[in-house]
This record gives C-alpha cells, structure tokens and sequence, in this order.
C-alpha cells in the first residue's frame, strides 16, 4: 500500500441531530491507488455520501481522518474536484462560463489568460460539449449539464474525482451513454476517481474495485471486490463474460443476502427507489 | 352582428393552441377594453345617484373635462414664469446699459405648484426615499441573510417595525429632522425630508427580508461548489450568492417599491408636504364645486404612476434575473 494516494484511517463521522447524535460511519478503512477507479456501492442512506464528502473536506470525521498524499484533509479544495448529483451548475452562467469559473479561480496565478481558454475549451471537448457552450444549463438536457458537470471537476486538474451518484438521475440510454464518455476519458486520462453509485452494473462496468458498504447506522465497509476485467471493456460482449457476471453477482449477493436491507415501516419512497431499480435489472437477467 | 357573435363565441373559453395572430390580439386589447367600458359605464351610472355638499359626484366626462383643465393650468404657469423671467432679464439688460457695473439679479418666480409640478416632486421623493431604503436594506439583508447571529439579532426588530404604519412614522420624524437638520440655506426642503425619511422607514422591510431569505437559500450545492473551488469571501458572494438571490431580491424592491408610493401619498396628506397627497388634500379643503372631479384625477394618476412604477421595476429585474419566469 505504499502507492496509495489517499488513505482513510479509521474514520468515524457522527452528525448531531435533534433526536441526539447520528452515528453514521465507524471506522473505515479505505486505501485507493494512483490511477485507481473505484465505486462506492450499498444501501441508500448508509453513508455513501459522507464518506465521499469526508473525502472532499466539506464533512470533517469525527474521528480518525483522510489523507491526500500524505497530508491530512481538513477542508474543501479544488485538489480533489465533486460531481454532484444533480449536476450543481450555476443556473445564470452559460456552460463555458460554468467552466470558466472554476478554470479562472484554479489556475489564476498559474496560466496565462490564453492558456485558461484553451484549457477551458478542451476540457469541454473532452465531454463533447462544445457545440453549446453558449448556452445556460436550463437549456440543455440533464445528461448533458451532467457532462459539463463532470467538465468542470476535471478542469480543475484534480488529483482525484469524486463523484456522488454522477449519473442517478439520468435515462437508461442517456446513462450508458455517459458511462462510455466516462470508461474513455479514464482510459485517457488515467485520473483517480471514487464513485458513489447504487447501480451494481455501472459499478462492475466502470471500476477496478468496487468498495462494498455495510448498512448504517455506524456503517462500515463489508467487502471489497477487485474487478478483474480488461481495461477496454465493452458493454455487450461483458454480458456474456464469465468474470463479469461473477462480479455482479457477488455484489447482488452482498447487496440482498449479506446487508439485506430490512425495509421498516417509516420508509419513505425515495429511500426504496433504488432498491427497485436494481431489483428490476435482476429480473432482467 | 351574426359574424361578430360567432366571432366572440370560440373566445368564451380558453383560446385553442393555434388561434390566428389576430384572435390573440383581440383578447390582449379588446377584453381589457371591454372591461374598462363596462366600469366607465357603471361609474357614469353610479355617479349621477351620489349627491355629496360639493355637488353631484363626478362621471367620466367630468373628470375628464378637469384633467384638461388641469394641464391648461400648468401650461399658463409656465408661459407666466417664462413672461416672468423675460420680463427680468430686459429689465436687467436695460440697467446694464445704463449702470455698467450693474450686477444683474434673477429672482426666482413663486407661482403656486401645478398639478403636474405636485407629481414631480411626489417622485423625486417617492425615488429618493426608495433608493435610500435600497442602499441600507440590501447590503443589510446581505448580512442577516449569511449570518445566523446576526438574524438572530435582527429578526425580533424587523417583525416589530415591519408593520409600522407611515402615519406613527411622521410626528417623530418631523420632529427629528427639524432638531437635527438646521441650517440656513437648505439645499432640500425639511418638508422632502419628513416624506422621503418616512417612505425610507415604511418600505426598508419587503427588501430587507427578501434579501435576507435569497441569501440564506442559496442552494447548498452551489455552496459546495465554491467551498471545493477555495472561493474568496467576496467572490462567494459576489458570483454566487447575490446572482443566486436577485430574482428574490427583485421581488423584495418591487413590493417596496409599492408600499413606498402608497406611503408617500398618505405622508404627504397628512404633514402637507409639497406632492400628490397635498393637491388632493388641498382640493379637499378647497370644496369648489370642481374639487371632487379634480381629486378622482389625482386618484386615476396616482394609479397610474403606481403601475407604471410597478412596471419598470417588471422590466429592469426580466433584464437582471436568471430566472426567466416573472409572476406578472
Ligand atoms: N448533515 C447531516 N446531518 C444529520 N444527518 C445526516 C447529515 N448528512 C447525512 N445524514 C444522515 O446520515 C446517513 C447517511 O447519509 P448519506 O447521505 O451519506 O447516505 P447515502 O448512502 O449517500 O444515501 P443515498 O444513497 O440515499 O444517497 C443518513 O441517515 C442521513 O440521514
Ligand atoms: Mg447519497
């Protein structure tokens, strides 16, 4: 583990709420590597996010921490560069200013004006966006302000990418789309990336590990699956591969028998629209 | 008449999808008409059964016939003051002829104020005491909106003073502002002050609290996003927290705005101060047989100048705001 880039040591994160303190994530462990994709996969509301955001400096651990390259995370920065959800672009600016901002703020002392157009321009290439850059982001579809989204991230030349559930919100087709752009910019680009997910077949698609998490409260991490597939994947002929379909099924187990989640009465919709999701790709196979 | 009815007819309901240009602008002017023909009509109905001590109470025609009069007035005011200054200015010059060292003098003319004059001055003031409530009221929601001390502080004040009518304003600021502001040659008028000050307590809170709320729910995504990019501060709330408020904030001095010219009027009635409420309150005192036709003109104008505020304020947050859905 001595190449790793970011290390979480026994990080425990608890948030105080009304009915007293939450305790949501107990000592996790976690090492990732250079160049490393991997995704956060488990049961919604079991601390995914917190542990991404512990990641990103915007929630502080407890106790225990995370450390970058040797230096202790204490606050947000640009350095390790998020993905939100609902892709969190700033509704007045065009594309190419969403963009421009963070490039102008990143790289003010270090580029020159030229060098930030262009470094701005490539990057929104790189996700095929281009053609409407002028635009504001309520005039374009969800997948593609979620590209200009994951645009922006990688504008700020991070040493990792988080991304929270990068494309939850997104059509089927529109998502697998996106997961192609995603596999081909990380196979340029070699970045290291963690990603939150709740799709167990964008996870075994995309990653080279895929970090399992037990159910909260006081969640922790349940396993980890190392994905041994070849760089260059392709969608259709994995769905025959025996090494993939081993890979999905060892999560779905994890997933339904292992950590199976005991549905209580107080449930609310949101909290089972995954679940039904990926039930429904079960039954598709 | 039977291609007009069949014409109205498919306007009864909504309009389908695909109606012609025309139909379209039949119902943008033609119903507004309508209806402003169907109220004519029972004002000139009512108005003949009113008698009041000043007489009959005034129809359309008769308000009408006064709102002309009232621009004739303003118009031989001003060719008076202009034969008044004329006549100054050959005075002048003749002496100058005569008296070299002469240092001529203009004296200033003192008609009494026109009707027209009453509604300048009434938006000067209505303006000034509007852009003084702005000036304290955003940078101070700006502040109560980012800090949950400072709101804390604040709040408790704001909902007590917020409903405050103008008229528990005026005494006290009459009585303020003739102690404090003494001076020989006032550049502005006590009596500006008294309103303009009034109006600035009465419409200081829509703004103050909309900014405060637009601040405070700036979208916690946004805010993690200039958290990640180490955002100075300034540029925190310069490129994300103000563009994020304005269409808030916009709504907040829109409602001033409101609640500043109907303020105004009132002040203006009740301290005599020089603007609309004071011609109103004038006429009323006056009680020639012409004074109820003259107020209902004062009435229809301040309506007007009260939409046409509205209006502007409509236009210049359309041009600022992100948010292209305007509540008409
Ligand atoms: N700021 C906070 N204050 C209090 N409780 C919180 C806070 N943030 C998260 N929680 C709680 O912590 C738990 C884990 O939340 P988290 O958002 O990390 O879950 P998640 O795995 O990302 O779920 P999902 O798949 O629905 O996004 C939840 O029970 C949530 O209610
Ligand atoms: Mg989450």
């Amino acid at each position: 583990m001595n190449d790793a880039v970011l290390e979480l040591s026994r990080v425990s994160v608890e948030f105080s709420t009304e009915r007293g303190p939450l305790k949501v994530l107990e000592d996790v462990d976690l090492s990732i590597r250079r160049g490393e994709f991997v995704s956060l996969i488990g049961h919604s509301g079991c601390g995914k996010s917190t542990v991404l955001n512990c990641i990103a400096g915007l929630v502080s651990a407890t106790k225990g921490g995370v450390i970058l390259e040797g230096r202790e995370v204490t606050e947000p920065g640009p350095e390790r560069s998020v993905v939100f959800q609902n892709h969190s672009l700033l509704p007045w600016l065009s594309v190419y200013d969403n963009v421009a901002l963070a490039v102008n703020q990143v790289f003010r002392r270090t580029k020159s004006k030229q060098e930030r157009a262009e470094w701005i321009e490539h990057n929104l290439e790189l996700v095929q966006m281009t053609h409407a850059s002028h635009l504001r982001p309520r005039e374009i579809s969800g997948g593609m302000a979620q590209r200009v989204g994951i645009a922006r991230a990688l504008a700020m030349q991070p040493k990792i990418l988080l991304m929270d559930e990068p494309f939850g919100a997104l059509d089927a087709l529109t998502r697998a789309h996106l997961q192609d752009s995603l596999m081909e910019i990380h196979s340029n680009l070699n970045n290291t990336v963690i990603m939150v997910t709740h799709d167990v077949d964008e996870a075994v698609l995309l990653s080279d590990r895929i970090v399992m998490m037990s159910n909260g409260p006081a969640a922790n991490i349940g396993q980890v699956l190392d994905v041994e597939l070849p760089e260059e994947r392709d969608r259709i002929s994995l769905a025959s591969d025996d090494n993939y379909n081993h890979c999905r099924h060892e999560v779905l187990q994890f997933l339904y028998e292992k950590q199976r989640k005991i549905e209580t009465l107080g449930a609310s919709a949101s909290d089972q629209k995954p679940e039904d999701e990926s039930l429904q790709e079960v039954s598709n196979y | 008449m039977a291609a007009i009815v069949s014409f109205i007819r498919p306007l009864g309901g909504l309009l389908p999808p695909r109606s012609s240009r025309f139909a379209r602008l039949f119902q943008a002017v033609a119903l507004p008409l309508a209806g402003l023909g169907v109220f004519l009509l029972l004002w000139s109905f009512a108005a003949g059964r009113i008698d009041t001590s000043l007489g009959q109470f005034p129809d359309p025609s008769m308000v009408w016939e006064q709102a002309v009069n009232l621009y004739d007035e303003h118009r031989a005011s001003r060719e008076k003051e202009a034969g008044f200054y004329a006549r100054q200015e050959q005075r002048n010059a003749a002496r100058l002829k005569v008296d070299p060292d002469y240092e001529p003098r203009i004296r200033p003319y003192t008609g009494p104020p026109t009707f027209l004059d009453q509604i300048v001055t009434s938006l000067l003031t209505v303006l000034s005491g509007f852009l003084v409530a702005t000036l304290l009221a955003v940078p101070w929601g700006i502040a109560i909106g980012l800090s949950k001390t400072l709101h804390q502080a604040f709040n408790p004040l704001i909902q007590l003073f917020k409903p405050v009518s103008p008229l528990a304003w005026l005494p006290l600021v009459t009585m303020v502002v003739s102690a404090v502001y003494v001076s020989d040659d006032p550049t502005v008028p006590k009596s500006f002050l008294n309103s303009m000050i009034t109006v600035t307590l009465c419409c200081l809170w829509p703004t103050v609290i909309n900014t405060a709320m637009g601040v405070s729910s700036v979208n916690p995504d946004l805010v993690n996003v200039s958290r990640v990019l180490r955002l100075s501060t300034l540029d925190h709330v310069t490129k994300i927290v103000l563009p994020s408020a304005v269409p808030v904030i916009f709504t907040g001095l829109r409602i001033s705005l409101g609640i500043a010219w109907m303020v105004l009027i009132a002040a203006e009635m009740l301290a005599q101060n020089p603007g609309l409420g004071k011609f109103v309150w004038d006429e009323f005192q006056n009680g020639s047989s012409n004074s109820l036709s003259r107020i209902m003109v004062a009435v229809i104008a301040i309506g007007l100048i009260g939409l046409g505020l509205d209006r502007i304020m409509l236009t210049l947050q359309r041009f600022v705001s992100w948010e292209k859905e305007q509540e008409r």
